[in-house]
């Protein structure tokens, strides 16, 4: 009797997986991609609890627990890494996180509709600037012997300002460039959000005598508050996750008291370093931490009954 | 009350109009002024004679870059890149999102789980590394197309494009007609498909463009180097903050090398700057898809 259901339902699992068999032909190729791309190296991190040695492999090397953990954690840059990568992840929201907002705002009081597609238009473009192109533009305007900004200084009789070159400019030059890079990019998602409120609300506002100030703030403001919210919350989900691209090509000798952070660290004790076994552990350490802020980060987001993320 | 009122309105007017000026100028200055300075003599830009117009117009610095060809070897090996990149990554993702789409795929929420987890959680850089190494991609240029070829997230968005643009009746509809799920989705699927192909093609192709981690990491060979490498030679190991100041060198040469600077930035962008006009839209396009969450 069990065994005759077992078998029937065997079979029920067999017809579904006929059903779907082009399907999976579908599916093929990019799961041999992640295989291979994003969980074979799963399988690499076991050398955060080993000495790695190449000649010896993945398998052959010897294990030798936490020692790079705490090697990790005993080293007096320790301190020094998670306080570069927090507190610049920190500064990059909070100074970040208002601008997009503001734009929208700005954005959708233009009334004449060529005029908004055109700024709009404007105020993405620097988001499709290469970060190289980015930095390089940064190295040519802000250079102290020959840049634009303290040629200009110069001639007002100001004192040059090392912007590049200065471990407490870098955190501030980091951040603001990238506001100027991508807050009209960000901006978009709350636009899409404006164009969403109910247009009679501000009819019926304008005719209960309500200032243009005074609808942005009773209207326009509470309609993006749960995007915000939402944004913002998922941005913290993210603090550690600092990326490695720009903060590397704007670190140099005279900055790094500040910009080095644990992305660059890993990437310079691994690769440059070849230390194998301590660079993954740095990285998995860094990625726990990040798996569990998105987990907190997402139950907050459901209990204020938002969307969720997962 | 009714002048008060529109007296009050009319200020705001122009609050918002001085307000947007000051934000076109804050956006596009920096970008005028590298593309001023390209044509400007290096010593004028030093002096800081240059502000608004090119002064003691000059194509020297285009000149010193078209003679040097390197920027050309990597202008080629990009657009190889960012060509078979973007072919590949298209075709990736959409037959990932194609069946991911379907309802009667058995096994959805698994093989989508199987996918989603990637975003959360990897290797890391070492471990992949290694992989990417011991399958004999080190310094091959197939590794500069198949290294982020397939973004999780791009599934996701293309996903929901599909979900939401083919209704289920469809495929009931060709079901009854005896229609393969391959025969669907070249018959149905993709010619519906155009909006999400075009944005995941822009998507992708500036990635391919922009990206230089890549090559940093896994090209030793400089003739495979992409432009963006080339360029970080020039625009960032050699800043003129490191040369002034590790020795006295002859300040003409550095105001040569600080021209061509802006000329390379212009140079490399112009693809990008002649496509950027008519492309904008569907990336804002991808922005709202991507937004509306299946």
């Amino acid at each position: 009797m069990i065994r005759s259901i077992a078998t029937k339902k065997a079979g029920r699992v067999r017809k579904h997986l006929w059903a779907s068999r082009y399907l999976y032909l579908f599916l093929l190729p990019s799961i041999i991609y992640i295989l291979f791309f994003n969980y074979a190296p799963l399988y690499g991190i076991q050398i955060a609890f080993k000495y790695f040695q190449p000649i010896k492999g993945i398998i052959g090397s010897r294990w030798i627990g936490f020692d790079n953990f705490t090697r990790l954690f005993k080293s007096y840059y320790f301190g020094r890494l998670l306080r570069n990568t927090v507190s610049l992840s920190l500064y990059n929201l909070i100074a970040g996180f208002p601008f997009p907002i503001f734009l929208a705002l700005l954005f959708n009081e233009i009334k004449n509709e060529k005029l908004k597609k055109a700024v709009q238009t404007v105020s993405y473009l620097p988001h499709f600037i290469s970060i190289i192109v980015l930095v390089g533009i940064l190295n040519l305007l802000l250079s102290q012997s020959t840049g634009l900004l303290n040629t200009f200084r110069v001639k007002m009789g100001m004192q040059t300002i090392p912007f590049m070159v200065s471990a407490s400019l870098f955190p501030s030059v980091y951040v603001w460039s990238g506001i100027w890079q991508h807050a009209g990019w960000n901006a978009i998602i709350y636009i899409a959000a404006l164009t969403s409120i109910d247009p009679q609300l501000h009819e019926a506002a304008q005719i209960d005598g309500a200032s243009r100030l005074q609808r942005i703030w009773h209207i326009n403001l509470p309609g993006i508050r749960s995007t915000a919210v939402i944004l913002f919350i998922m941005n913290v989900g993210h603090v550690m996750n600092l990326g490695f691209e720009k903060v590397y090509l704007m670190q140099n000798d005279m900055n790094i008291e500040t910009s080095q952070v644990i992305a660059t660290f890993v990437y310079e004790s691994g690769l440059i370093k070849a230390d194998y076994g301590f660079s993954t552990a740095i990285g998995l350490f860094n990625n726990v931490i990040n798996v569990i802020l998105l987990v907190i980060v997402n139950s907050i987001a459901k209990k204020l009954g938002e969307t969720s993320l997962f | 009350m009714k002048m008060r009122q529109s007296r009050e309105d009319n200020i705001f007017s122009v609050v918002i109009a001085v307000m947007t000026c000051i934000f076109i100028v804050v956006i596009l200055y920096p970008l005028w002024f590298v593309l001023v300075a390209s044509f400007s003599g290096p010593v004028e830009v030093f002096a800081g004679r240059v502000w608004i117009w090119p002064v003691n117009f000059n194509i020297e610095a285009y000149r010193r870059i078209f003679m040097d060809g390197e920027v050309f070897v990597g202008y080629r090996n990009t657009i190889v890149y960012t060509i078979l990149g973007t072919f590949v990554s298209i075709i990736l993702t959409l037959s990932a999102a194609y069946p991911l789409s379907r309802k009667k795929l058995y096994g959805r929420n698994i093989i989508m789980g199987l996918f989603a987890f990637t975003m959360f959680f990897g290797g890391g850089l070492i471990p992949t590394y290694l992989i990417v190494k011991g399958a004999g991609l080190y310094n091959n240029l197939w590794v500069m197309i198949l290294v982020g070829s397939l973004s999780v997230y791009n599934v996701i968005v293309a996903r929901t494009f599909l979900q939401s643009t083919i209704v289920e009746e469809i495929y009931e509809a060709s079901d009854v007609d005896g229609a393969n799920d391959i025969k669907v989705f070249f018959t149905v699927v993709l010619p519906l498909s155009a909006p999400i192909l075009a944005v995941l093609t822009l998507f992708y192709a500036v990635g391919f463009w922009n990206n230089y981690f890549t090559g940093l990491i896994y090209l030793r060979d400089r003739s495979r180097y992409p432009l963006q490498l080339y360029l970080r030679e020039i625009l960032v190991i050699d800043t003129a903050d490191n040369v002034v100041e590790t020795l006295e060198v002859d300040m003409n040469r550095v105001l040569v090398k600080e021209s061509i600077k802006y000329g390379v930035i212009i140079v490399s962008s112009v693809p990008m700057l002649i496509l950027y006009p008519f492309l904008q839209r569907f990336f804002v396009k991808g922005v709202m898809i991507g937004a509306i969450k299946g």
